[in-house]
């Protein structure tokens, strides 16, 4: 038998075994102590864990790079903010900069709008679990896989060769004449034809969170609704929606999150021709293509930085929630 | 029931249905549009290669002559394939429990508990998700490396970098979920005399099941999907504990393009997630939490 096994079998069971040792001796320890001190000391017993964790993986190593941002390629000498300066002005990167807007923008609205509009829709019909199977099963599939298959989706050839792409031969036999998808460049149509594949593998995942919001909302709420009178759109409109509007926050906020850092469609389907670049396939070309960690580290600074307003609007609905409570 | 009774049943059914005629087209619209790209890939993956760039794959479905098992053949003739799938599960298993454990206790702490700084913390937290990966691959790498822990190549090494990397995420959607949760139910049972240990195991715990579904659905996907941080912290320093991405990812570069084994193998590696998927949706349903609330 596999060694490791027990290993893992130790971690799968003793790793919880510990963190809910840990918490209840935490407790202990907190009834030793005063009245007063207790409220105060219990939240960060109960953080240490998770803040331990993201000081070593994301904060320290975040420390690094913003440093780093200061710095030239080779990390010789500190040249000032000409990282930034060059980030704002470069005309590659203000390309990146609008198609990443556009990413945010049209990947957020596609997944979110799709994936709620899924959840509701699902929630009436018998074979839900199939058909919410169907949507997720895009997510499953690796990221390089999903570039290929739609590579294959929008092939284009030159006639009179045949198309062997879905969407050209489904244009050819309408009687249209094939178009080069994801090289077309007027009106960045070829960033927005790389959402559309993000967003079919990720509509899924706004799905299945909505979903487990919209399966917890007190039925008892609906059926008084329905009995004072309310019609089905008037009960969605009225008391679905602003119960799961919190849930609605957390996964916009995470798409967006997810359209600045998405990078593997456009590196596996255009490496960032056709203008198609964005800005995390930049920070990965100028680090691991043009050798300049100055360059990546700055472009990972400003991305921190551009989440700030979504930070401060969740800041403010969580206060609102808790007032309400 | 008199055959009126019957008949005006079966008309309110009929009318019923008619009325929800648009709503079965609307679901399965989207099932057929979100369908055709995933049976594209299925169908190439039962193709020889030279067929993919002659035909399309539908001309495939009308003669069905030219199918062959040979990628998936290929695929799991590697002689690592079944050790891969082996280090796949012992990576993705630990990696999602713990985050979820770790997760959860912070989560409870930001929800339903008062301390200075908090919001300020809880933005931190969450603005973290930001974070390139690849920004921090050399600080922990060194970290790993022999003058530090000297894990590197180790499950452990991946355990802790995919705890640390997953977190951000878990703990806002748990906060979330158990921020919404109604206070009336936490102070009656600090009224009954229930530390918050109490209240977090027999109330938050269990009143946020679906929201803890639909993470660990997650966490396990992203975590046996992952090639970036097994390459990073396994790949080069310990061959044998390299997961099935990894092998898959050899199988591919090592014959120059052979992307049509990465069809086959994208079919084989997705079976797990996806019973992981179906095994928790029971946790979707309906009134799980809302029998326990008396709102």
């Amino acid at each position: 038998m596999d060694p490791r096994l027990g290993t893992a079998v130790i971690v799968v069971l003793g790793v919880p075994a510990v963190l809910i040792g840990y918490i209840w001796l935490t407790e202990r320890v907190l009834g030793l102590l005063g009245q007063r001190a207790r409220p105060r000391l219990r939240p960060w017993l109960w953080l240490a864990p998770a803040l331990a964790f993201l000081i070593v993986f994301l904060v320290y190593p975040s420390i690094g790079s913003l440093i780093r941002s200061f710095q030239n390629a080779a990390g010789t000498k500190f040249v000032g903010l000409d990282n930034y300066a060059w980030f704002f002005n470069d005309d590659a990167t203000l390309i990146a900069l609008k198609n990443s807007l556009i990413w945010l923008v049209v990947l957020t609205g596609l997944t979110v709008g799709l994936g709620l509009l899924i959840a509701v829709l699902v929630d009436r019909v018998r074979y839900e679990t199939v058909a919410k199977s169907v949507i997720f099963v895009p997510l499953a599939i690796s990221m390089v896989a999903a570039s290929v298959i739609w590579t294959f989706m929008y092939d284009y050839q030159v006639p009179p060769n045949p198309q062997v792409g879905t969407l050209n031969a489904a244009l050819g036999s309408a009687g249209i004449a094939p178009i080069a998808w994801v090289q077309i460049s007027d009106f960045s149509l070829n960033s927005i034809l790389l959402v559309i594949v993000m967003a079919w593998m990720w509509t899924g995942f706004c799905m299945v969170i909505l979903s487990a919001s919209l399966k917890g909302i007190n039925p008892e709420l609906l059926e008084a609704a329905r009995v004072d009178g309310a019609t089905e759109r008037q009960v969605f409109r009225r008391i679905t929606l602003p119960l799961m509007a919190p849930t609605i926050a957390v996964v916009m906020t995470t798409m967006v999150i997810t359209a600045l850092k998405a990078f593997d469609v456009v590196y596996v389907m255009t490496s960032g021709h056709f203008d198609t670049q964005v800005v995390a396939f930049q920070l990965i070309q100028e680090l691991y293509n043009f050798g300049n960690p100055g360059r990546a580290s700055a472009i990972g600074i400003v991305l921190l930085l551009a989440i700030v307003p979504v930070m401060a609007f969740n800041v403010r609905r969580f206060r609102a929630q808790e007032a309400i409570r | 029931m008199t055959a009126e009774t019957v008949r005006a049943a079966s008309v309110g059914r009929w009318a019923r249905f008619g009325r929800r005629i648009p709503l079965h087209f609307v679901v399965i619209f989207l099932m057929v549009i979100w369908l055709i790209p995933t049976i594209g890939l299925l169908v190439n993956s039962f193709r020889p290669p030279e067929a993919l760039t002659e035909s399309g794959w539908w001309t495939a479905i009308f003669s069905p002559s030219q199918f062959t098992l040979n990628n998936y053949a290929h695929v799991l003739a590697q002689s690592n394939i079944s050790a891969g799938f082996v280090n796949s599960l012992f990576i993705s298993i630990p990696a999602t429990v713990i985050p979820i454990m770790v997760a959860a206790f912070a989560a409870y702490a930001f929800a339903w508990m008062k301390f200075p700084g908090r919001d300020i913390l809880f933005v931190v937290v969450v603005g973290l998700l930001v974070v390139p990966l690849q920004s921090t691959f050399i600080p922990i790498l060194t970290l790993y490396g022999p003058k530090g822990l000297n894990i590197a190549g180790s499950f452990l090494a991946v355990w802790l970098a995919h705890t640390g990397y997953g977190l951000p995420f878990a703990i806002y959607l748990l906060r979330n979920f158990m921020g919404e949760l109604p206070r009336e139910v936490f102070e009656s049972a600090a009224i009954d005399g229930a530390s918050p240990v109490t209240s977090f195991f027999r109330l938050a715990l269990p009143m946020t099941v679906p929201a803890i579904a639909a993470l660990a659905i997650f966490q396990f996907l992203f975590v046996w999907n992952d090639l970036l941080v097994a390459l990073i912290y396994i790949g080069a320093q310990n061959p044998d504990n390299a997961p099935l991405t990894i092998v898959v990812s050899n199988l591919v570069s090592s014959l120059g393009g052979g992307w049509q084994y990465l069809a086959a193998a994208a079919f084989v590696t997705m079976a797990l997630p996806l019973a992981v998927f179906l095994a928790l949706q029971r946790y979707f349903v309906r009134g799980i939490v809302g029998g326990s609330v008396k709102g």
